[in-house]
């Protein structure tokens, strides 16, 4: 085939970009190489849109091994022990094929992390689908979860904690984040740096399909009526044979064999090889007619933008090829030493004796193009007036039972029972929670991790929103009496190329950078996914966090269930009686506007880092922080898991109880303590400036707020518990 | 007290079976599935997983790998053999325990905890428990315990069921029969005892941080029942 700008443009170049191109090779690029500079300039493998405000984020510290740039982060957990992790996105063939594009998204992640050197030890997730009422949300959560839990448990790595909301902005675009963080000794690290000439380039894993082909390319453009026709792009995932792989690749890095490694993940072999070369400053010769491949008569087109799953591309010292073969022979892997590393600083591609590319490997990675786009500020929302007669109608009960069974705050059981989240024998915290907990396997230790978002709140203010899940991040890793280390960033958005998306995008980051370095709470990897969009409609801007905290006792880290009767419980931060963007505005008084809530570092930084002073004395018997529903949905949920019931206090607060039990201001958690260390508790609060108020007592059987509003446990239960349960069945 | 822990490609509970042996006084040997020799051992566990991705029928594949052969020889001199999830489904394909295992009843895998009865004690893995109601935890996808109604009869009338779905009082009934499973058999065994088939995952509970402690119990038990 000819190349020329229609066929470029054809390949998700634009026309401009093209003729970058052909100045740089000075000459038409060959189909081959135009196939490659595609898969390279494409916005999922070249961060065109993003790479200038990415600059933004906090990336250092002093636990932070690894940032951002390679296959996943590392933070230090001490005792040289590391961990590995990172999240990443699947939006685009998840909605395609929610099962396949589900699946590899997981085997993709997880694969980043074993890249390292380091054995998965959890996985996550964030899912947002469409409105509950969309004809076609039911079967993509279905596929999605079935394919998340069909990956997961095959390669026997708990799946501890995640996150799933419903809004109608996710009709056309649903969203699938997976976060795998693994352990490693901090000794045993890998990298995808090649070093060295003429070392020997292997290939290993999976044979190469036609699956995938152009896969990067379709996350980079929106969605029109013809997304159907987009199937064979999706990947096809082998749990099995990923399986194999990660022991296999663990087996050869207990060695000395290995310079550099990295997975093919997205746009394969031809990013998988470019990225090693490029990072090495070397060049990198492949002979493709060695590609292992799983189809006959595939060109070095198609073997080179490939998508298929369960493959690594691998440098080895020299004299290292024997050893290695037959490890992964003992796995039944497909192993082929298919190149080596040159002094050209180009990448040379040869099939059937002829040289079908050359390419200088800087043009595809440094010369890739980078865009400062336009991007609109977001005005901050002017405050909606409630009065008191907005609420005067209403009773606490309703209100409360259609919190807690709306679908954004019913329990997600329904989907955390269908993935293998006790395998390893390591997770003591099991989903549900505020962070899912595993120990490292044979210490004292453990590891908690958490994914969030909020897409109302960076919906409608997006610095403000950027900087709340930060928080939030950061509160449900303290709840679980963990301190927080750092973070992962998943950042889901809309066009780039509309002025408010790349605003919303702008200004997410800008909220999250300010948080993540007031609470020294750094990013240390990550990933963007733009396009999430049908035709003009966009998704609510929905950054997720992945945050990571160490335990350094396990026997003190802390559950939300209310332990005992007669304990007495705290809530912990201030109720200023926020309403706009609270669930309670939304569903109940049917107000989409305004403001959403303040977010004060200081307070965080200074709540947090005193509820876990207080966890380290061993005063809190429960703890869990107040987010999507207000005090009133924590305090319902601590009482679900527990078993027991409280009676809370008559508020002292002038506020209205609507204000106060539904508003969602930030930096709060409600704990339990035993009533014999309350002096103590309050000393160590009021010398820190913290705020606080004595929320109740913990009873049995029934939530009771005064003599008009009773509920009992078993309502509750019967409030949260079934939504879910009976819409998938239904 | 010697075990054996079998690991096939795609196993992925050898490691925390070889933990929770180790941990009650087994010395334990990992095999792998290509050797042809089992070493000496008091107990061969085939334990949890995905052996060769389930992708035939689950079990079936590893119910004919090479070192099967000396793990039923072994079970057929009188060996113990007990098979956990993925193992129990390997056990069924090689016919030493009766019966299949079908995909769940809502065709969704299910991770949680389940309290089974034990229906027998006059065997070695059950002899002197002084409790027969367990909460045990499950993780699996295809636990769907079914027979005909001759082998039914059969493993009545020689009190074959090892273990059954129940609420925590002991009764059996459908809401409390997590898959499926035919009379809410929930683990069986073969006609002389020595080889048990069980979905639920006793290795994964064996100290209070994790699911409970009821493993405890079964592992501590039965290394003493050897003894």
């Amino acid at each position: 085939m000819l190349v020329n700008e229609k066929v470029a443009i054809e390949h998700g170049l634009k026309a401009d970009e093209y003729k970058k191109i052909c100045d740089l090779l000075k000459r038409v690029p060959n189909l081959t190489e135009l196939g490659i500079f595609s898969a390279m300039w494409n916005e999922h493998c070249s961060y065109k849109s993003s790479r200038l405000h990415l600059k933004k984020l906090p990336t250092k510290g002093n636990k932070v091994i690894q940032g951002p740039g390679e296959n996943a982060g590392v933070i230090d957990i001490e005792d040289n022990d590391a961990i590995v992790f990172k999240i990443e996105s699947h939006n685009h063939p998840s909605f395609i094929e929610p099962y396949q594009g589900a699946a590899t998204g997981v085997g993709g992640i997880m694969r980043d992390v074993f890249t390292m050197g380091a054995r998965p030890i959890a996985n996550l997730n964030s899912i947002h689908f469409g409105s509950p009422q969309n004809k076609k949300t039911k079967n993509l959560l279905r596929g999605v979860v079935h394919g998340i839990g069909g990956y997961g448990n095959c390669m026997g790595v708990p799946t501890i904690a995640g996150q799933t909301s419903f809004d109608s902005s996710y009709n056309g675009n649903i969203l699938v984040n997976a976060m795998t963080l693994g352990l490693v000794k901090k000794d045993k690290i890998f990298y995808s740096k090649a070093a060295g000439l003429n070392k020997p380039v292997i290939y290993v894993g999976s044979k190469t399909g036609r699956d995938g082909i152009h896969g990067a390319s379709m996350a980079s453009a929106s969605f029109d009526e013809k997304i159907e026709e987009k199937k064979p792009t999706v990947q096809v995932g082998d749990p099995f044979t990923e399986k194999l792989l990660l022991e296999a690749c663990l087996e050869l890095m207990a060695g000395d064999s290995i310079i550099a490694i990295q997975d093919m993940g997205a746009a394969g072999l031809t990013s998988s090889s470019i990225e090693m070369a490029s990072k090495g400053s070397l060049g990198i010769k492949i002979n493709l007619d060695k590609v292992p491949c799983r189809e006959t008569k595939m060109t070095p087109y198609e073997i080179m933008l490939s998508e298929s799953q369960e493959r690594m591309l691998i440098v080895l010292e020299n004299g290292k090829e024997e050893h290695a073969k037959k490890i992964f022979e003992k796995w039944n892997l497909d192993f082929a030493v298919i190149g080596k590393t040159t002094n050209s600083k180009n990448i040379e591609l040869f099939f059937n004796n002829e040289q079908v590319a050359n390419i200088p490997i800087n043009t595809l990675v440094e010369n890739s193009p980078m865009y400062d786009r336009k991007w609109k500020k977001a005005k901050l929302p002017k405050k909606n007036k409630f009065k008191n007669e907005d609420f005067n109608n209403l009773k606490i009960k309703d209100v409360l039972k259609k919190i807690l069974s709306n679908y954004n705050v019913c329990s997600k059981e329904w989907i955390w029972q269908q993935y293998d989240h006790t395998v390893m024998g390591d997770t003591i915290q099991k989903p549900g929670g505020d962070s899912g907990v595993v120990r490292v396997h044979g210490t004292n230790k453990a590891v908690a991790a958490s994914v969030d978002s909020s897409a109302v709140y960076c919906w409608a203010h997006p610095l403000t929103g950027g900087k709340q899940v930060v928080a939030e991040s950061w509160r449900n890793l303290i709840s679980v009496g963990a301190k927080p280390i750092a973070i992962t960033n998943c950042l889901n958005f809309g066009s780039p190329e509309n002025e408010e998306n790349m605003g919303e995008f702008v200004e997410c980051v800008q909220g999250i950078a300010e948080a993540s370095k007031y609470l020294n709470f750094p990013i240390v990897s990550g990933n963007v996914s733009f396009y999430n969009q049908t035709k003009e409609v966009g998704i609510k801007p929905t950054p997720a966090i992945g945050g990571v905290g160490l335990i350094k006792n396990y026997k003190k880290m802390i559950t939300m269930k209310f332990k005992e009767v007669n304990n007495l419980v705290l809530i912990v931060g201030k109720t200023e009686g926020h309403i706009d963007q609270s669930l309670f505005a939304r569903i109940i008084l049917d107000e989409k506007n305004g403001p959403p809530p303040e977010v004060n570092l200081f307070n965080e930084k200074n709540n947090g880092e005193s509820i876990l002073d207080l966890i380290q004395k061993d005063f809190i018997k429960s703890a869990h922080d107040i987010s999507l529903g207000g005090l009133l949905t924590a305090v319902s949920k601590m009482c679900i898991k527990g078993n027991k019931g409280i009676k809370l206090n008559k508020s002292k607060n002038l506020m209205n109880e609507i204000e106060y039990f539904f508003s969602e201001d930030q930096g709060r958690y409600i704990i339990e303590i035993n009533p014999k260390d309350l002096k103590e508790v309050t000393k160590i609060l009021d010398k820190n400036s913290v705020h606080y108020e004595e929320l109740g007592i913990i009873i049995d059987n029934e939530l009771i707020i005064n003599q008009k509003t009773k509920v009992t446990i078993d309502e509750l239960k019967s409030y949260n518990s079934n939504w879910l349960k009976n819409y998938m069945r239904s | 007290m010697k075990s054996s822990v079998i690991t096939f490609p795609g196993s992925n509970c050898d490691r925390d079976m070889d933990v929770a042996l180790n941990k009650f006084g087994f010395v334990n040997k990992m095999v792998w599935h290509d050797d042809n020799e089992l070493p000496k051992s008091d107990l061969v566990v085939l334990p949890g997983g995905f052996s060769y991705g389930d992708y035939l029928r689950c079990g079936s594949m590893a119910s004919k790998s090479r070192i099967m052969q000396s793990v039923i020889n072994f079970a057929k001199s009188g060996g113990l053999v007990m098979g956990i999830c993925n193992g129990f489904q390997i056990l069924v394909e090689t016919g030493l325990v009766p019966g299949v295992l079908l995909r769940n009843k809502y065709l969704e895998f299910i991770c949680k905890n389940v309290h089974v009865k034990v229906n027998d004690k006059e065997n070695p893995y059950f002899k002197n428990l002084d409790k027969n109601i367990f909460e045990f935890h499950i993780a699996h996808n295809e636990g769907n315990y079914f027979c005909t109604k001759d082998q039914l009869k059969e493993i009545n009338d020689n009190n074959q069921v090892a273990i059954y779905y129940c609420n925590e009082k002991g009764q059996l009934d459908d809401q409390h029969n997590p898959n499926g499973s035919l009379k809410n058999i929930a683990g069986i065994f073969n006609k002389e005892k020595n080889v048990l088939g069980m979905m639920p995952h006793p290795e994964r509970m064996i100290d209070q941080s994790l699911s409970g402690e009821d493993g405890s119990i079964f592992f501590d038990n039965l290394i003493n029942n050897l003894k």
